[in-house]
């Protein structure tokens, strides 16, 4: 067996994934915090916003990425403007789609988490002294660990799964945006049943690894909180 | 500008806070009242959680201003206030040691604005054992002395305490009592003390504000307030005078104590626990005060003393409760005391304002 097309997509994907999982820290945090502490009326309206991709069907959404990133689209003018070039069967273009498609998941966490601390916590830092930044990252951020995990975990893992989005976005491309699912797909059109399965009783082992891990990590979160 | 001003007033809901404070700025000062009376909304907005419309002054400090005249609004964020709060609920935070929760404000001065040390907060509150435990395993009342500590890291200049001890068993009150008083005898900062209960104001306060319906409907020096009859904030059996006794000795044979108060007699009271020569609050309560016209004989009550009715009133049906004043060889003391008799007694005794009396104060009465 010809191992270099089994393994490029794994290496891809998991490439993918992190950079993906990075990103969606960096944007879902202030978003997440946003959420968790503002009393703007426009507060849920922006939650559903966000939470569009849990529902939406992903090629709606890669629909509208391919749209919009495109190069008679808005976002494409923009990156075009950048010298970037457009993104679309690009693997910043998949990315991109990634960020927007995991967004809710790991938002939604960590916006769980940042509620259930409470204002209590931050209130008796704010009379200890504590400047508002300050009391995000010395008392919200540690609080809301499980929460962090949870969402970096299902951030990953979700990005790892996903199909619709990157079929439209991407495109079978190898070695740029040919990922696990799309190179399973393309193995069971051609037929390849061995290589197919390879790659899919891989995931089924990665996805129980990962919530078993996951279980584990926030079992022992719990026991020692309330220990 | 000494002292310390709080002036609002703030709708929310169907309640209404409408305050006017010049409240001492020594001592410890209880903000007293019933639930829903607005004492906690009142000390959340001295603190600046909650932004309430109005003025705070602390001594020369303007620490929020709304709209006075052309002046600009001002409202300084809690955290740049001299303050330190201690909210009902230890409220620990959870992912830090003991250690790492008493180091969280005191690590956020510079060295020269500690003025409590790091030993004597955790000498003051006996923490030294607990310091490496994680706040889940310390019990109630644990949790509430080291909340009270880490509040006294950021050596505040204003103390602020919501009714820190009404989430404790009766046990883990028992055991924090004795820490407050001490802070309250050898700290010299003013503090706030949000309160429903008549016994830690009898033990702790020296200034009332009493509060009804977000309003001021008393306030006086704790001494004058509970022994008064026209504003009382202690209603029905609650109702007693408070007097600063010293400890002169103590009958350990007998499990008594003997007291000299302010006027120079003598009382005994049940064993208390501080020594000699040490000063101690003894509230005595106006049931456990009862009259009579001569130095009764053959009585099992311990403490009679001569005193002068100075005022009655007839609040619950058939009882009276009568202000007496001690007296001594040299007249008038100052020394207030309150008992409530029967309206029947009243009559029969023939009692009335300005008449010399025995006022009999049943020893095992007293409250510390």
């Amino acid at each position: 067996m010809d191992w270099q097309p089994i393994l490029q997509p794994v290496w891809l994907t998991l490439k993918l994934a992190t950079l993906t999982t990075l990103l969606l820290l960096l944007v879902g945090t202030p978003i997440a915090w946003w959420l968790s502490q503002t009393t703007c009326r426009f507060k849920h309206a922006i939650s559903a916003v966000v939470a569009l991709p849990i529902v939406l069907p992903p090629t709606v959404l890669g629909f509208y990425l391919l749209f919009f990133l495109g190069p008679n689209g808005p976002g494409g003018a923009f990156t075009q403007w950048l010298g970037l070039g457009t993104l679309p069967f690009t693997f910043a273009g998949l990315v991109v789609a990634s960020v927007f498609y995991s967004l809710p998941f790991v938002v939604q966490p960590m916006q769980n988490a940042f509620e259930a601390m409470g204002q209590r916590p931050l209130e008796v830092a704010a009379t200890l002294r504590a400047s508002p930044w300050d009391r995000f990252v010395s008392v919200a951020l540690p609080l809301a660990r499980p929460g962090f995990l949870t969402a970096m975990v299902i951030g990953f893992a979700h990005t790892v799964g996903e199909f619709g989005v990157v079929l439209m976005m991407g495109g079978n491309i190898p070695g740029e945006t040919k990922v696990l699912s799309v190179a399973i797909y393309d193995h069971v059109e051609t037929m390849e049943y061995a290589q197919a399965h390879l790659l899919s009783a891989g995931m089924v082992g990665f996805a129980f690894l990962v919530l078993l891990g996951l279980y584990l990590v926030n079992g022992r979160i719990d026991r020692q909180v309330r220990a | 500008m000494s002292g310390i001003q709080a002036r609002f007033q703030s709708r929310r809901g169907d309640f209404t806070l409408d305050v006017d404070l010049q409240l001492p700025d020594r001592g410890v000062t209880a903000l007293f009242g019933h639930s829903g009376s607005g004492k906690t909304t009142l000390l959340r907005a001295m603190a600046g959680l909650d932004r309430c419309d109005g003025h705070m002054i602390f001594r020369d400090a303007t620490w929020q201003n709304d709209g006075q005249g052309d002046t600009q609004s001002l409202f300084l964020p809690v955290h740049q206030r001299a303050i330190a709060y201690v909210f009902q609920e230890a409220s620990l935070f959870a992912h830090l040691s003991v250690r790492g929760n008493l180091a969280y404000g005191y690590k956020r001065l510079s060295a020269e604005q500690r003025r409590i040390g790091w030993d004597a907060a955790v000498e003051w509150l006996g923490l030294e054992a607990m310091l490496d435990r994680s706040p889940a395993s310390l019990s109630g009342g644990e949790r509430q002395r080291v909340a009270i500590a880490r509040a006294l890291l950021v050596s505040p200049e204003l103390l602020l305490m919501d009714e820190p001890l009404s989430a404790l068993d009766s046990r883990s009150k028992a055991e924090i009592l004795p820490y407050l008083e001490r802070l309250h005898r050898e700290l010299n900062i003013p503090v706030i003390y949000v309160t429903h209960a008549v016994e830690e104001v009898a033990r702790l306060a020296d200034y009332i504000v009493q509060l009804e319906a977000g309003r001021v409907v008393a306030q006086g020096s704790a001494i004058d307030l509970l022994s008064s009859l026209t504003q009382r904030p202690v209603e029905g059996e609650e109702a007693g005078a408070l007097i600063e006794a010293t400890i002169r000795q103590h009958d350990d044979a007998h499990h008594l104590s003997e007291l000299v108060l302010p006027c120079g007699q003598l009382i005994l009271a049940p064993r208390l626990s501080a020594s000699s020569n040490t000063p101690v609050r003894i509230r005595i309560p106006a049931r456990e005060v009862s009259i009579s016209l001569n130095v009764p004989e053959g009585t099992s009550i311990l403490n009679i003393l001569p005193a002068r009715i100075i005022d009655h009133t007839e609040g619950d049906p058939g009882r009276v409760l009568v202000q007496l004043e001690l007296l001594t060889d040299a007249g008038d003391t100052g020394v207030r005391l309150l008992s409530r008799i029967s309206r029947y007694s009243w009559e029969r005794l023939g009692l009335r304002e300005g008449m010399q009396v025995q006022a009999q104060i049943k020893s095992m009465g007293l409250e510390r």
